[in-house]
C-alpha cells in the first residue's frame, strides 16, 4: 500500500437533519499508520461524522473514500466487503449482553467464515492477549466487567478480522486516568506492531496529546485539520478555549514537565 | 495474490504461498488439522512464496508448529518466519500459561437438577408474595394522601391502558360474539329453539366472554409493556436512581401502573360488554331476522340482575393480577437485555395463566353461591 494515498478521503461532506445543517463541507484524508483524532464540542457532529464515516449514514453531500472505494454510494455486498476492513469500538462499548466475552469476540469471525470450535477458542485467546485481558475472562458476561475491561473487550472484538482500520469512539470516556492510560498504550503498541490506522473520537486531551498524529477539530461545521501543535496555536476562539481552558492549560503545563524532566 | 496452502503425501512438508488474510482462516485450518495428525518426524514449512500473514492465520499457524514440535518433530522453515512470530511470541511471553480448560462444568444428574427446581420454585413464589406485600403495604400508607397516590401518573396509567385499547377490545369483543352467535344459532335451529341464541350470547358475554377477552388483550398489550417498561429503567440504573432520591420506587413507578390497571380493566370491560351485546342483536337481525326491540326484550328475560356484575367483579381482581405480574417481571430484570426479552414473556404468559386460573376459580365460586 503506497503511504501516499489516503486511507480515508473525506470530501465535502453536508449532513442536515430538516433545517439543522450539522456538517457543510467538511474534508480531511488520514493516512496510512496514522493515529487520527477528530474533536469537537457537544453537538458539533462527531458522531455523525463518525457514522458517515463507517457508511451506517448517508451524507447529504460529498463522499467519503476508504482505501480509495468510494463507499458513500455504495450498498449490498459491496458494503458490506468494505466493513470487513475496518474495526469499531463504541462509546460504552456496545458488548452483546447475552452473550459471554468469548462469543462476543468470536462473533464476527464465526458469521463470516466457517471455521470449527477450537479453533475459534484459539482465536479467542489470541485476542484477549493482544488487548491484554486475563484469560479468565473469556467465559465471563459484559455485565460482570469493570469499565476498563468493557473498553478492551470491544477492542478484541473490534480486531477480530484483522482490520486494517479501526475507529474507536471515545475510547477512553469514563475510565480512571492510570486505565485510560494504559488503553493509550495498547492502542500505540498495536499500531506500532500491526501497522494499523486509527481514528478515534475523543475529548480525552491526555489521549489526544499522547496517541494523535493529527486532529480534525469539528468548528463552525467544518473541519479545522492539523497536528496538535498546530491546532494548539490556532486563533479560533472556540479552539482557543478547548485546549487553553483550565483543563487544557493543565496538559500544557504536564507537557513542559514531561519535558523539563 | 491467492492464498494456497499445501501438504505433500508424508505431511512432511507444509508450502504456503500468496498472503495470508483472516479471511483464508478456513483454507489453513484445514491443512493444519492434518499436519496435527501427522505422525512425528520431520517437517519442513516453505514460506518462501508466502505473503504478509494477518495475526489470526499466524497465531493459528504457530499454534500448530508448536504442537507439532512438542510431539518431538523437528521444524525448519525455508524463507523467513511470518513478521508477526516475534509478536506473538512477545504476547506469550508476557502472559502466563495459555486458556485453560473449561473450569468447573457445573454439576449435572437428575438429583441435582430437581434440588436446584425447587429451590428456584421456592424462591419465585417467596419473591412473588414478599412483592405483593411490598405493593400492598406501600398502598396502605400511601392511601393517606392524594399526592402520595400520585394521582396524575394513575390517571396517564388509566389513558394508555384503557383508553387506548377501547378500539382493539370493542373489535375484538364485537367478533368473538358473532362468532359464538353463530355456531349456537346453527345448532338451535333445527330444534327451533334459535331465539335462545340471545340467551347465549348475552349470558357468555356478560358473564365470561367480555370479561376474559379484555383481560387477556390487556395482559399481551399491558402486562408486556409494563415488565419492558421497568425492565428498561432497572437496566439503566433508574430505579436505583429513584432509591437515591430517598424515592420508593413501588410507590412512584409500581403503585400507579397497578391502580392505573384496576381502574381501566372494568371501565374496559364495560366496552366489551356493551360491543358484545351489540355484536348478538346484529347477528340475531341479519340471521334470524329478529328485529332489535325483540332482541332486547328477550335479553331482558335472559338475564339476572346479577348476570353484568358476575362479570365485572372479576374485572378488577384480573387487573391486579396482570399489573403486579408485569411490574414484578420487570423488575427483576437484571443485567442483560436477553433477561429483559425473556422476563417480559414471562409476564405475559403467567398473567395469562393466572387470569384463567382465576377465573375458573370464580366459575366455581359462583356455583357454589348460586350467584
Amino acid at each position: 500500500m503506497s503511504s501516499t494515498r489516503p486511507v480515508i478521503s473525506v470530501r465535502d461532506i453536508g449532513n442536515r437533519f430538516g433545517t439543522q445543517v450539522v456538517h457543510d463541507g467538511v474534508s480531511f484524508d488520514v493516512y496510512h499508520g496514522e493515529i487520527f483524532g477528530i474533536v469537537g464540542g457537544s453537538g458539533s457532529g462527531k458522531s455523525v461524522l463518525l457514522k458517515t464515516m463507517l457508511g451506517l449514514l448517508q451524507p447529504t453531500a460529498g463522499s467519503v473514500e476508504i482505501e480509495g472505494r468510494e463507499i458513500t454510494r455504495m450498498a449490498g455486498r459491496e458494503l458490506r466487503e468494505v466493513k470487513r476492513r475496518y474495526g469499531v469500538t463504541f462509546q460504552h462499548g456496545a458488548l452483546f449482553t447475552s452473550l459471554t466475552v468469548a462469543e462476543n469476540v468470536t462473533l464476527p469471525v464465526a458469521e463470516a467464515m466457517d471455521l470449527e470450535e477450537a479453533v475459534l477458542a484459539r482465536l479467542v485467546e489470541l485476542r484477549l492477549r493482544m488487548v491484554g485481558l486475563p484469560l479468565d475472562a473469556a467465559a465471563k458476561y459484559p455485565a460482570q466487567l469493570s469499565g476498563g475491561m468493557i473498553k478492551r473487550v470491544a477492542l478484541a472484538r473490534a480486531l477480530a478480522l484483522d482490520p486494517a482500520l479501526l475507529f474507536l469512539d471515545e475510547p477512553t470516556a469514563g475510565l480512571d486516568p492510570i486505565a485510560a492510560a494504559a488503553f493509550d498504550d495498547l492502542v500505540l503498541y498495536l499500531r506500532k506492531t500491526l501497522h494499523l490506522t486509527v481514528v478515534m473520537v475523543t475529548h480525552d486531551l491526555d489521549t489526544l496529546s499522547r496517541t494523535c498524529d493529527r486532529v480534525a477539530v469539528l468548528v463552525d461545521r467544518k473541519a479545522v485539520v492539523d497536528t496538535l501543535e498546530g491546532i494548539v496555536a490556532n486563533d479560533h476562539p472556540w479552539i482557543r478555549e478547548y485546549f487553553h481552558g483550565v483543563r487544557g492549560r493543565q496538559m500544557a503545563a504536564k507537557q513542559e514537565d514531561e519535558r523539563g524532566a | 495474490m491467492d492464498f494456497v496452502a499445501e501438504i505433500d503425501e508424508a505431511g512432511s512438508r507444509l508450502r504456503l504461498e500468496g498472503g495470508c488474510r483472516m479471511a483464508d482462516a478456513p483454507v489453513l485450518q484445514v491443512q493444519l488439522q492434518r499436519l496435527v495428525t501427522a505422525p512425528p518426524g520431520s517437517l519442513t514449512i516453505d514460506v518462501s512464496s508466502a505473503g504478509a500473514f494477518d495475526i489470526g492465520p499466524a497465531w493459528l499457524l504457530r499454534d500448530v508448529i508448536e504442537a507439532v514440535a512438542a510431539r518431538g518433530t523437528v521444524i525448519q522453515f525455508v524463507g523467513r518466519r511470518p513478521e508477526h512470530f516475534a509478536y506473538l511470541d512477545e504476547l506469550v511471553a508476557r502472559a502466563g500459561p495459555g486458556l485453560s480448560a473449561r473450569a468447573g462444568e457445573p454439576e449435572t444428574g437428575w438429583l441435582v437438577a430437581f434440588g436446584r427446581h425447587v429451590v428456584e420454585r421456592v424462591q419465585s413464589y417467596y419473591e412473588a408474595f414478599s412483592f405483593g406485600g411490598r405493593v400492598l403495604s406501600t398502598a396502605t400508607t400511601a392511601w393517606t394522601s392524594l399526592k402520595r397516590l400520585r394521582v396524575a401518573s394513575v390517571v396517564r396509567h388509566v389513558h394508555e391502558t384503557g383508553v387506548q385499547a377501547i378500539p382493539v377490545v370493542a373489535v375484538i369483543a364485537f367478533l368473538i360474539s358473532v362468532i359464538a352467535g353463530y355456531i349456537g344459532a346453527q345448532q338451535l335451529r333445527p330444534y327451533g329453539a334459535e331465539i335462545y341464541t340471545v340467551d347465549l350470547v348475552a349470558l357468555g358475554v356478560l358473564r365470561e366472554l367480555g370479561v376474559l377477552l379484555t383481560a387477556i388483550m390487556v395482559a399481551g398489550r399491558t402486562g408486556s409493556a409494563y415488565a419492558a417498561e421497568l425492565g428498561v429503567m432497572k437496566l439503566n440504573d433508574e430505579v436505583d436512581a429513584l432509591e437515591s432520591m430517598g424515592l420508593n420506587p413501588y410507590e412512584v413507578l409500581v403503585l400507579p401502573r397497578v391502580l392505573g390497571l384496576v381502574i381501566a380493566l372494568p371501565l374496559l370491560t364495560v366496552v366489551a360488554d356493551a360491543m358484545g351485546l351489540a355484536g348478538g342483536a346484529l347477528l340475531t337481525w341479519y340471521l334470524l331476522d329478529l328485529p332489535w326491540p325483540q332482541f332486547f326484550m328477550r335479553l331482558d328475560a335472559a338475564i339476572a340482575d346479577t348476570t353484568f356484575w358476575a362479570g365485572m367483579v372479576k374485572a378488577p381482581i384480573f387487573g391486579l393480577l396482570i399489573a403486579l405480574t408485569g411490574t414484578l417481571r420487570g423488575l427483576q430484570v437484571r443485567e442483560s437485555s436477553r433477561e429483559l426479552g425473556r422476563l417480559t414473556t414471562v409476564a405475559v404468559v403467567q398473567s395469562i395463566f393466572l387470569v384463567i386460573f382465576a377465573d375458573a376459580l370464580f366459575a366455581v365460586f359462583f356455583l357454589e353461591i348460586d350467584f
